[in-house]
């Protein structure tokens, strides 16, 4: 963990506080790693979206568990498991809102979180090893989202495992034997269904290991902020509470509300209708599409007409983020003095959201075109925009520390001009 | 290190051989081995028992009286939790069949080589591509260009042979392993 001057906080000279953190340190854990816990002065609101994403994981366990003391994990009685939630139980239709719109909530706070690292080049040295460790929640994320959505066992729910187990069938030799052993039989059925729900159960836990990993890399060199510059001494940092526990649980406030609206007035925008269709082997929908979330993943499996081709295609487009900090040649971090990057920042984000839309539609026409383009331009931006950019783009001057555009006036902090970002 | 002349063993040397390696480097290594096989033994039974289990295995064949439906019809059974297709093929679809197998094929196999008895033709109902059922089976349904089936999942197009013709699936609808066990009656698997 950083070391820096840290004086104790006042509850830290408590007899009681004293006994146990000398047989258990968990106070002084506390008072380092979030009370006094030094955090960049100029952290924006775009800096909370990693606390909410760790109150999403908590709601998600606790909607989850209380979901699952009602949930019959069987092909034969799943689905009137969830109808009986909805109706029956005591707010169970409240519970299962929450957990249904709170995967939504959580996925929108995760993207918006790792686009706040694209934008701010949190990436970059020495924070690689805390992005991957990003990433890796990330898809972990997503096998939950994929296995929960299969337990309510609707018309969705199947079909969308049936396509998406199937994807492994695309690999050569093994592919058939991965997926009769994914299904546990010759389809997806009971044993699927089983798996998948004590998998749904776990995985979460795992994700907040992953998640302990992940603060404990960044808490190693703290926090990138939106000038992308390292803290040069205590004048640049200020103790995380009360300014960012206040900052923080003020930006919850706003998401709850926003999060409460989905959940009591329009519980099913996020939805689709067809899976209050119980589950039936032998019809497949006529539009089968993923939660929203996978969309652009989707596109990108749909934009090449090979079907081992859309598959590696669709896991590189992940892979790919795991080699981001090698391939931004840049060393400046924030994009507000990379005045090239931002553009493609800014189109990266659109070709993420048409790769959205074009997943939502049926694979053909403008919107399969869509996709393509789109694809091509996710890869394109990873594998030749940013290494070339790192070359050819000219930053602008990066200001001498944090606190001087804030305390100097700023105008002294700029003559820094140009000078290559620290790597301290 | 030993001194020379000294009794004194440095922990974990133990007597070295005249090469340098010692009696412990050997009990390390096979110690090593044994836990690491045992280890990937034990492994394999939690992977394998994720694999389809000795009663799913058991449900594996399904019987069908092929007495009731009348040429030109179809109808779908369930096999092993999959649907199968039993058409009972029109003249006309024999013969355009058998023209195909001259026809471009993406995954070429002769009709012939796909039905036991012309007239029936017994299908896997699960698109190759990524596992939908294809339309087809009632009258009303699309067939797609080549007057098969239609996936409607992303486009793939099958012939009366069930033979894939167009779009990403990449293979023929699979034909199962079946027996006539009389003159009326299939048994699948
Ligand atoms: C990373 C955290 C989690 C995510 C992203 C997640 C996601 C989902 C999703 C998308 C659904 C389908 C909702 C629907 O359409 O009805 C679902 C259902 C379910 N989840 Fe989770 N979940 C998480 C954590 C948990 C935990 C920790 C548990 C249990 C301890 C749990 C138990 C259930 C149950 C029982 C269902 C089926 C009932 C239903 O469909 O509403 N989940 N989950
Ligand atoms: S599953 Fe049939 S075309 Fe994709």
């Amino acid at each position: 963990m950083a070391k820096y001057d840290y004086v104790p906080s006042p509850f830290m000279a408590n007899s009681i506080v004293k006994w146990v953190d000398h047989r258990l340190p968990i106070f002084t854990l506390i008072d380092e790693q979030l009370v006094k816990y030094p955090a960049p002065r100029n952290l924006n609101y775009l800096w909370n979206f990693g606390s909410l994403a760790g109150i999403m994981l908590v709601v998600m366990i606790l909607s989850g568990i209380f979901l699952a003391m009602n949930y019959n994990p069987s092909t034969a009685g799943a689905f009137d498991s969830v109808e009986r939630i909805m109706r029956d139980v005591n707010y169970g239709w409240l519970i299962r809102y929450i957990h249904m719109n709170g995967a939504s909530m959580f996925f929108i706070v995760v993207y918006i979180h790792i686009l706040r690292g694209l934008y701010y080049g949190s990436y970059k040295y020495p924070r690689e090893i805390l992005w991957w460790l990003g990433i890796v929640i990330f898809l972990l994320m997503m096998a939950t989202a994929f296995m929960g959505y299969v337990l309510p066992w609707g018309q969705m729910s199947f079909w969308g495992a049936t396509v998406i187990t199937n994807l492994f069938s695309a690999f050569p030799i093994v592919g058939e034997h991965i997926v009769l052993w994914l299904w546990g039989g010759f389809s997806v059925d009971n044993p699927t269904l089983n798996r998948f729900f004590a998998l749904h159960y776990l995985m979460p836990f795992v994700i907040a290991g992953v998640v302990l990993l992940h603060l404990w890399a960044l808490h190693v060199h703290g926090s990138n902020n939106p000038l992308g510059i390292d803290a040069k001494g205590p004048q640049d940092k200020i103790p995380f509470h009360p300014y960012y526990t206040v900052k923080d649980a003020f930006g919850l406030a706003v998401f709850f509300i926003i999060f409460a609206y989905f959940v009591f007035f329009s519980p099913y925008t996020l939805g689709h209708p067809d899976n209050w269709i119980e589950a039936n082997p032998l019809v497949t929908p006529p539009h089968i599409v993923p939660e929203w979330y996978f969309l652009p993943f989707y596109a990108v499996l749909r934009a090449v007409p090979d079907k081992l081709g859309g598959v590696l295609l669709m896991f590189g487009s992940i892979a790919i983020l795991f080699l981001l900090p090698w391939l931004d040649t840049s060393r400046v971090r924030s994009a507000r003095f990379r005045p090239a990057y931002r553009v493609f920042f800014w189109l990266f984000v659109i070709c993420c959201l048409a790769l959205g839309w074009a997943g939502a539609m049926p694979a053909e026409g403008v919107p399969l075109l869509v996709g393509q383009v789109a694809t091509v331009w996710y890869f394109l931006h990873f594998l030749v925009f940013l290494p070339l950019l790192g070359w050819f783009e000219r930053p602008l001057p990066l200001p001498a520390s944090i606190a001087e555009p804030v305390l100097g006036g700023g105008k002294a902090g700029m003559v820094a001009a140009t000078k290559p970002m620290e790597k301290a | 290190m030993a001194q020379p002349g000294s009794t004194t063993i440095t922990e974990g040397e133990g007597r070295k051989h005249p090469d340098g390696t010692t009696r412990r480097d050997f009990l390390y290594l096979s110690a090593g081995a044994f836990a690491g096989t045992g280890a990937v033994l034990t492994g394999w039974a939690f992977i394998h028992s994720m694999n389809p289990a000795a009663d799913v295995l058991a449900l594996a064949s399904t019987e069908v009286n092929l007495a009731p439906i009348a040429v030109g019809q179809a109808i779908t059974v369930t096999w092993r939790g999959k649907p199968v297709f039993v058409r009972h093929r029109t003249a006309e679809e024999i013969a355009k069949a058998k023209e195909d197998d001259k026809a471009a094929l993406p995954d070429p196999q002769p009709d012939a080589r796909r039905v036991q008895k012309p007239e029936w033709l017994v299908l896997v109902g699960v698109c190759t591509h990524l596992g939908c059922v294809p339309l087809g089976q009632k009258p009303s349904d699309a067939k797609g260009d080549f007057g098969g089936w239609f996936c409607p999942c992303h486009g793939s197009h099958y012939d009366t042979s069930g033979r894939i013709r167009r779009g990403p699936a990449p293979a023929n609808l699979a034909v199962p392993s079946y027996a006539f066990t009389n003159d009326t009656t299939i048994r699948i698997g």
